[in-house]
């Protein structure tokens, strides 16, 4: 029924740290958070892992096991074998705070940077009529949990911190598109997802879509239909020419939300 | 500022290892400065009810603070799936303010406080449309309302739902709203942060007075870096949820130490009402990893039905005399309720919380219980698969991923596990003002609104609705203080600060993790779901001995982001809620929504109108008696006298006003 | 304002390795890689060969050379006319679908996503570091030009309609009138699967409804979008089944063409 599982935990901070060797009893059933915490309460007091609701709704305890971006709490010891080494480490595109701990704050002034939902003000409490067709598609993104793991696994920044600025990662992209389909917002946001939010450094890889714990269609459902939006908007040479031949100078949409942060 | 946090070379992990950390890093946070960072309000909690009195603050013109023990985000908020109950009558228009008043203080046996019964029950609607105004997607009704589903105890459909993830939409609508009101500010004072702050990662181990024992502040650390600090502000509202981790088995997550109960009696609050702790009927038993993961009331409002080992809907069995005229007595009755609910009796296995946990655990008991010590909650029976798909997704998820169960095809293991406190800090209905000048509670850390027992759904109104008030409250208090600001009590602050560090001080102390689980073990086992008083009192002896140990833990490591220490602060709060809840356990000698005792089966009439208050006097926890605030007449003209009966002495019923028929008073009433 | 100090710089963890995970991950992607460079090599064999067409007592005509529009088209293959005199042999026959019919498939979401990952390694797998020191993805020429890909898709909206002409063309007896054999079968369940590729495609999916912010007041369109949202749940199935059924269908004329065998003749 339980065995001693060999872990190598990486333990560190500052981005200088090492990968730790432990053997910690695993029982049936369990999780590897479950282990993690048995390591914590029992040989390391003090290793560092950020956890709240251990049921995959919180988003917290992101990491990556054996390489692969994984919630903790809903990865089963059963699905490795006995004899498995397992290696768990931060994620590696945000900076480490300590041990399994990463600064995410990234996500955070991302998050800040995007028109905010904008309904029709003449609209009054308890006047919205919506559709369950309408609001459907908004709702499969309002799943998600923040766990950022679709942020840490997109190889844009992941690979190229260089492009932090300039992309705002699945998560957020999937807001705009969030945004964009809500039935009572009446924002633009197709230019700044383009030009702001970097839309362009996508090429749809789909690892966003891989790792998302709640199984959320990122990429066939809200990044590639914001690529069709925005084309229709931008790349459309039907609309360019149209534009050109009218002289009418093209509306910029709803601009981004200034972070004047300091 | 100087002297921020320790950075020892992670060169090694053996560097980490438990007793690996140099002493000059102890020596470091010893002498670190205690950062001071004025604010109008300081919220701490970052909940739905922490989120929504920021926002009210904030929307008042005050510069607010909130503390979030974890990411801005992540609060246990998330965990709620049913919904957001509010008497809006979009599924059934029979529904209004009074039915949900009603239902509120026959689910919590008639000790809620009805002035909060009555706030929450007007106003939940409102907030509902405010969470959508700011754009929450609640699912809708066939005409583009939002729909509302069944709920235990709930007369009418009225939970305002997305699936079963309701409570991740509550919190995700309204941290977006503070992103929002951060853009705002962006614009105008040309800093997001000007008047509205998330701290996350950071706790609050102390409340800081001045000389008139008014609040003056809130001490704490940031995780990050155990830098300490200091929130100066004259008003502080409480919002830091519950005291699950008090107990073994319970579906709450680590945050919910009961700091937010621990700080108020602390600072010389009234904590009431203790005892009532709620089990909730329905969460996973197996695997062991995942005992006491909820498995939402929805399913039942969905149609899911509960049965023993020899397959029986045992519910029918277990209905109490108060609530026997509002349940279907047949199978073909309740099966009959779901598609016409104006013409028979709800199922059994609606009734409110307390009596379906009693239930399942009698069940067990009897020997009639589920391979893994649980009964089956049975879904796939009763709809199509894909209609549970739909309905409920996170549990098929939950259930498919943890377990390997598809809920499509077999029924659940279930069992009942701790899930909520009814008791809190007592407050004032309107402001949620405690007796502390400049303290304020909203949401599960505060105490009355649910009497004895919480009602499914309740609990994300009740955020809501008195978050925003305690908001409006503390702003208000603010600007009537002017000028004249409380001066946090230096002494009081460097007491705080040798508090927090003593464990990381402590040479060799025992391990925290070992103490917790062992209060854990001692609450789940001796206090738990059913009580004698042998069992508390040997609980009562039990948390002696533990205290002394609980106060000589020590954690290995450095103050930045060291889980270890984290427990040690979080143990003296654990420590202290875990003997209200006992001591007042033993006071109360009846048993009654959340509070069961064996020895005194039954509710009692005169201990209807008592309020247990749990105070602190020097160390020692103090358990006095306090009447339950009356009803108003024309709140009590809501009932009918036959079911009054069940709950008042007869001297009550004598001194009710004279025949008030229910319906008249009711027509008379505005309908919203 | 007193502010909290900023807790120290920090930077990311860093490991060396450029993947820590212990699965298979370089195998998709060379599978992928391999099954496309296979098949661009035959297509373009096939292409320049300016041969083994058509079948002229079935008029089978292959969909690599539809339209055959060239003056050195066999007169029966050309069922649009001869738009050109003589063109050099580098230039195809069917020059004026070729173009886009090879847009459409290079600017497709799901071929997109794996020649990316197949070739260009960006990123091989997930959580596996790519080899580019730079990467700008599609914000730049030439790459941005995939936003193109909707206009490819009209285009091949009327290639498919040829293609179809060319299938009903293909139901021809030996003696005339009707017939059929395995040739024509072929390039029926060959269209058949074009036309799902085609119509599964994420612009279409964009165009007929995807694009609406209220379904609820277009219940037809939301119905096509229903429709097409559930065939494009299989866009990556049907890119490759329909690789596979071009080959086929190719290959197969080809060979009747060459006279390596003979049809199969169901009906005439």
């Amino acid at each position: 029924m339980s065995y001693k599982a060999a872990l190598r935990v990486w333990r560190g901070d500052h981005g200088r740290g090492d990968l730790a060797d432990y053997a910690v009893e695993v029982n049936e059933g369990e999780v590897v958070l479950d282990v993690l915490h048995r390591l914590q309460a029992t040989q390391a007091g003090d290793l560092a892992i950020r956890w709240n609701c251990k049921a995959g709704k919180c988003g917290s305890c992101s990491m990556e096991i054996n390489g692969r971006p994984r919630l903790a709490c809903m990865t089963r010891m059963s699905t490795f074998t006995e004899d498995e080494v397992l290696t768990i480490t931060p994620l590696r595109t945000f900076p480490v705070i300590r041990d399994l701990v990463t600064d995410v704050s990234f996500n955070y002034a991302k998050a800040r940077q995007i028109p905010s939902f904008t309904p029709d003000p003449s609209v009054g409490l308890g006047e919205f009529r919506m559709q369950q067709a309408d609001v459907e598609r908004s709702q499969e993104f309002r799943k998600c949990i923040e766990c950022y793991l679709c942020q840490n696994t997109c190889h844009v920044i992941r690979d190229h911190a260089e492009n932090e600025n300039a992309f705002a990662g699945p998560r957020f992209l999937m807001r705009v598109a969030e945004l964009e389909m809500h039935p009572a917002d009446t924002a633009d946001r197709r230019d700044i997802a383009q030009d702001d939010f970097g839309l362009g450094f996508c090429n749809i890889t789909k690892c966003c879509t891989e790792v998302c714990p709640e199984h959320i269609k990122i990429t066939d459902n809200a990044l590639i239909p914001l690529k069709e939006r925005v084309a229709g908007r931008r790349y459309d040479p039907l609309v360019w020419l149209g534009s050109k031949i009218a002289r009418r100078p093209r509306s910029t949409g709803t601009p981004k939300v200034p972070d004047n942060r300091h | 500022m100087t002297d921020i946090a320790p950075s020892t070379g992670p060169a090694s992990a053996s560097e980490h290892s438990a007793a690996g950390h140099s002493a000059a890093e102890h020596s470091a946070a010893g002498h670190r400065e205690v950062e001071r960072i004025p604010y109008d309000v300081v919220v701490i909690g970052a909940g739905g009810s922490g989120l929504r009195a920021a926002i009210e603050a904030r929307l008042a013109g005050k510069r607010t603070a909130i503390i979030s023990k974890s990411l801005f985000g992540k609060a246990h908020t998330v965990m709620a799936e049913g919904g957001c109950a509010a008497a809006m009558g979009n599924v059934n228009s029979n529904d209004n303010w009074m039915v949900h008043f009603r239902d509120t203080m026959r689910g919590g046996k008639f000790l809620n406080n009805p002035r909060m019964a009555e706030l929450h029950a007007k106003e939940a609607p409102d907030r509902v449309y405010e969470l959508e105004a700011w754009g929450a997607l609640f699912d809708r009704t066939k005409d583009g309302k939002i729909s509302q589903r069944n709920f235990g105890g709930h007369e009418y459909p009225r939970l305002a739902h997305v699936g079963d993830r309701t409570g991740l939409e509550m919190i995700r609508t309204l941290q977006q709203k503070v992103v929002a009101l951060q853009q705002e500010d962006a614009v105008s004072h040309g800093d997001p942060e000007a008047m509205i702050k998330v701290y996350a990662e950071t706790t609050i181990t102390r409340l800081i007075k001045d000389g008139e024992g008014r609040i003056a502040g809130a001490f704490g650390y940031i995780r990050e870096t155990g830098q300490f600090v200091v929130f100066e502000a004259p008003a502080v509202i409480l919002a830091t949820g519950g005291i699950g981790k008090t107990f073994k088995v319970s579906s709450n997550s680590w945050e919910y130490t009961g700091d937010g109960h621990a700080l108020a009696l602390l600072a010389g609050a009234k904590l009431l009402n203790m005892e009532f702790v709620q089990f909730h009927p329905t969460h996973m038993v197996w695997p062991m990893s995942v005992r006491g993961l909820l498995v939402t009331e929805s399913v039942r409002g969905d149609g899911g039905v509960l049965r023993n080992s020899e397959g029986k809907r045992y519910m029918f069995n277990y209905v109490p005399d108060v609530f026997r005229a509002q349940y279907a007595e047949t199978e073909e009755e309740a099966d009959r309720w779901y598609s016409d609910p104006d013409h028979n009796r709800r199922p059994p296995e609606l009734l409110p919380r307390d009596e379906v946990a009693r239930a399942n655990n009698a069940e067990v008991k009897a020997g009639r219980g589920s391979p893994h010590g649980g009964v089956f909650l049975d879904i796939a029976s009763r709809l199509p698969a894909e209609e549970i798909l739909r309905r409920l997704p996170s549990m098929h998820h939950q259930f498919k991923e943890l377990a390997d169960v598809d809920i499509t095809k077999e029924p659940m293991e279930v069992g009942p596990a701790q899930h909520y406190v009814m008791g809190g800090v007592e407050v004032d209905p309107d402001t949620g003002e405690s007796c502390v000048p400049g303290l304020f509670a909203a949401g599960e850390v505060s105490g009355g609104m649910h009497g004895s027992n919480r009602l499914g759904g309740n609990s994300l109104s009740d955020l809501l609705v008195f978050g925003r008030r305690a908001g409006l409250g503390a702003a208000e208090y603010v600007g009537r203080l002017g000028a004249k600001l409380p001066v946090a009590d230096e002494g009081e602050i460097e007491a705080a600060r040798t508090e927090a560090l003593a464990p990381l001080q402590r040479p060799d102390g025992e391990n925290p993790y070992a103490v917790h689980s062992d209060v854990q073990e001692t609450m789940s086992n001796l206090v738990g779901i059913i009580r004698t008083e042998t069992e508390i009192k040997k609980a009562l002896a039990d948390l002696e001995t533990l205290g002394v140990r609980a106060s000589a833990v020590a954690a290995a490591g450095g103050s930045a982001y060291n889980p270890g220490w984290h427990l040690t602060l979080d143990l003296r709060n654990i420590m202290l809620m875990a003997k209200c809840v006992a001591a007042a356990a033993l006071e109360r000698q009846e048993s009654r929504g959340g509070h069961t005792r064996d020895d005194y089966p039954g509710m009692r009439p005169e201990w209807r109108k008592v309020n247990l208050v749990c105070t602190l006097d020097g160390d020692e926890i103090r358990i006095s008696r306090q009447p339950v605030p009356p009803m108003r007449d024309d709140l009590i003209a809501l009932f009918d006298r036959a079911e009054l009966k069940k709950y008042l002495t007869d001297e009550e019923m004598a001194a009710l006003p004279a025949e008030a028929p229910a319906s008249v008073a009711a027509a008379s009433e505005e309908a919203h | 304002m007193t502010q909290v100090s900023d807790a120290p710089a920090k930077t990311r963890a860093q490991i060396s390795q450029k993947t820590l995970r212990t699965d298979r991950w370089w195998e998709q992607p060379a599978i992928v890689a391999t099954l496309l460079t296979i098949w661009v090599t035959y297509a373009t064999v096939h292409v320049f060969i300016g041969k083994w067409y058509w079948v002229p007592q079935y008029h089978y005509l292959t969909p690599f050379y539809s339209p055959c529009v060239s003056g050195e088209c066999v007169p029966g293959a050309a069922s649009l006319g001869t738009w050109f005199g003589h063109l050099p042999p580098i230039i195809p026959y069917a020059v004026v679908s070729l173009p886009f019919v090879l847009g459409f498939r290079l600017s497709c979401y799901y071929y997109r996503r794996a020649y990316y990952r197949a070739f260009w390694r960006a990123p091989a797998a997930c959580a596996v570091r790519e080899p580019h020191q730079k990467y700008t993805g599609e914000t730049r020429f030439p790459l941005i030009m995939q936003n193109l890909h909707r206009y490819f898709f009209y285009m091949v909206i009327l290639i498919s309609i040829l293609n179809t002409y060319d299938v009903i063309q293909a139901f021809h007896g030996k003696t005339g009138g009707i017939g059929f054999g395995l040739g024509t079968l072929i390039m029926l369940v060959n269209v058949v699967l074009l036309w799902c590729y085609s119509l599964s495609c994420h612009s279409c999916r964009h165009i007929t409804g995807g694009r609406l912010k209220h379904f609820s007041k277009h219940p037809v369109r939301y119905w096509i979008w229903n429709r097409i949202s559930w065939l494009n749940a299989r866009h990556m199935q049907l890119a490759w089944t329909t690789l596979g059924t071009l080959m086929l269908t190719d290959l197969y004329i080809w060979l009747v063409a060459a006279h390596v065998f003979s049809d199969f003749r169901f009906y005439n």
